[in-house]
């Protein structure tokens, strides 16, 4: 065991594994941490608690990981490459698991640009830092882990164990490219990945075709991302906004359905297309999780986290396996 | 070259106001190629404060001058003891120049009249782009001739973010993906699979880091040295 974490011992026992997500508050207050993650304990393996998601300023994720650990609720930490340098991520990843935290995914993070939207002024004058990328992280990590030294060579007397993760983006472009992403990823020493929500299954597939044949599924575990819709419109954005996401037509004429079985009653249109959201998640879930090479699902229900019960029961992986710590 | 911008009037006033003799000191190689900061708009800067000064009621003199080049002393060495006479010189030069010319005019402050904006090449004519962030450790054999520094938002070193667009950046659709282009590129070249290695975290050191960074030529150094020993011994002066 890399880390003895309960997201790699169930990744390790072959059965498909299960992450969530939980978004820390705008606040300093820890009870909606805390809320969020009784909701989620017992429905996933682990959840990922954002770092300043759309890089807006929120509870540190090291921070709120720690409050959810409390909970009883295993965090998986993010780190984004976008607001520290390398000191103080690797500072950072000491102390995280001197706090007792177990998992890691590092990601590049939205641009500052990204913090002011729709009512929120952000700090899109921000400096960002980028002094590393996700790749340089990921082997940071692991050579913290792996062989007790720090980036620049100097020793460290306790290594942080962690299992080290990286986000993967499936189906953006430049497309034929996006397996040679992953194969930096893995060659960096990603332990798990977890990837841009799948709504076009068959364009996923083809993709992990191509992971297989390198055999690339075989030396990380690949947790295919799920994000639950919860109305035609969240579709219809995801479709036109969202970088390497694409969602099909089918899905999109489905939820559209859903609504307009509702007439003008606003309060049952939502009812009505949260219902058909969860259905189509379920739906999702089987398929990402038929697809060979995979081996969990990773399923984001921003802001929607009392989704994740109804969600994980529907689909069959309640409840989720214990195993024990050697 | 050098990109400049031009600075919004009002900045440039709330600069210049307090001053009764008031020189713009126009740069005429990069940033007059960009139309910021040359003779001719060193002209145009100048007359725009003296109307302004009319219009407040202020008595100020403005004038304008320009050398060739504000970063070596030869340019404007023959020029500066008419430059002292001023209160103040607005320099259009970009923010070497301003430095250079400070460090050497003695007791007048010298202000930027320009923003300077980055390293970059003419698009098209008026339109100006970066390509190099002079980080002091080119990698471009690496990455097909496309500089992910300057050109992708993150500075990823390593492929791209999710972010990647139809092409564009997440950042906006008016901003080219570095990475995307850079693989294209590659593909063309037929290098595509030398993007496999993956870099290591880099070292900046070479790049803004602490103080700045001198590249000193050894040979000609000694050479300058030689000379001037020479000369002293002669008991003259170099010219």
């Amino acid at each position: 065991m890399k880390s003895g974490s309960n997201l790699e011992r169930v990744i390790m026992s072959g059965r498909p594994a299960v992450t969530a997500e939980l978004g820390p508050p705008m606040s300093a207050d820890p009870h909606e941490v805390m809320k969020k993650a009784n909701i989620l304990r017992g429905f996933c393996d682990a959840a990922n608690i954002t770092d300043c998601q759309t890089a807006v300023v929120r509870m540190s994720s090291i921070a709120a990981a720690v409050i959810a650990l409390r909970e009883g609720l295993e965090p998986v930490m993010q780190m984004t490459c976008r607001d520290r340098n390398r000191i103080a991520m690797q500072a950072d990843l000491l102390g995280a698991a001197a706090l007792g935290l177990k998992n890691c995914l590092c990601l590049a993070g939205d641009h500052q640009k990204f913090s002011a939207a729709g009512k929120l002024k952000g700090h899109p004058g921000a400096k960002n830092v980028y002094d590393v990328d996700t790749c340089q992280l990921v082997g940071i990590l692991k050579k913290m882990r792996d062989e007790g030294l720090q980036e620049g060579g100097d020793k460290l007397e306790a290594a942080p164990k962690l299992f080290v993760g990286a986000s993967w983006t499936p189906m953006a472009d430049p497309i034929d490219f996006r397996p040679v992403n992953l194969l930096k990823k893995v060659n960096a020493g990603a332990d798990f990945i977890q990837t841009q929500g799948i709504y076009d299954v068959e364009g996923f597939r083809s993709q992990m075709e191509k992971i297989r044949n390198m055999g690339l599924h075989e030396r990380t575990a690949i947790l295919g991302g799920i994000i639950v819709p919860k109305s035609a419109m969240m579709l219809k954005y995801m479709d036109s906004s969202v970088a390497g996401v694409s969602v099909p037509k089918s899905l999109i004429n489905r939820m559209n359905k859903a609504k307009e079985e509702a007439g003008d009653d606003k309060k049952k249109a939502k009812e009505l297309q949260e219902a058909e959201g969860i259905k189509i998640t379920v739906e999702l879930i089987h398929q990402v999780l038929e697809t060979p090479g995979v081996r969990g699902v990773h399923i984001q229900a921003i802001e929607w986290e009392s989704a994740i019960e109804k969600i994980v029961k529907a689909a069959g992986l309640y409840p989720r396996p214990d195993i024990p710590e050697v | 070259m050098i990109i400049g911008s031009q600075k919004p009037i009002e900045e440039i006033w709330d600069m210049v106001k307090d001053f009764k003799k008031v020189l713009v000191f126009g740069c005429n190689t990069c940033v007059a190629v960009c139309h910021a900061g040359g003779e001719k708009e060193a002209e145009t800067i100048a007359s725009l404060i003296r109307m302004r000064a009319a219009q407040e009621g202020k008595a100020m003199e403005v004038n304008h001058m320009g050398v060739m080049r504000h970063c070596e002393p030869e340019y404007f060495d023959p020029v500066l003891d008419e430059v002292r006479k001023y209160d103040l010189v607005l320099s259009t030069a970009c923010g070497v120049g301003v430095n250079f010319l400070s460090e050497r005019i003695g007791n007048v402050p010298v202000y930027p009249g320009i923003n300077t904006s980055f390293y970059g090449a003419v698009e098209a004519p008026g339109r100006f782009v970066e390509l190099c962030a002079g980080c002091g450790n080119c990698i471009l054999h690496l990455t097909g001739g496309i500089c992910p520094v300057a050109r992708c938002s993150k500075t990823l070193m390593n492929g791209p973010c999710g972010g990647t667009n139809k092409g564009k950046c997440e950042v906006s659709q008016e901003i080219d993906c570095a990475w995307y282009l850079i693989v294209e590129r590659m593909k063309k070249l037929g290098t595509l699979d030398r993007l496999s290695e993956v870099l290591p975290a880099r070292n900046w050191s070479t790049s803004r880091d602490g103080g700045p960074r001198r590249v000193s030529l050894e040979h000609i150094r000694e050479y300058e040295e030689r000379e001037e020993k020479k000369v002293e011994q002669a008991g003259g002066k170099k010219q």
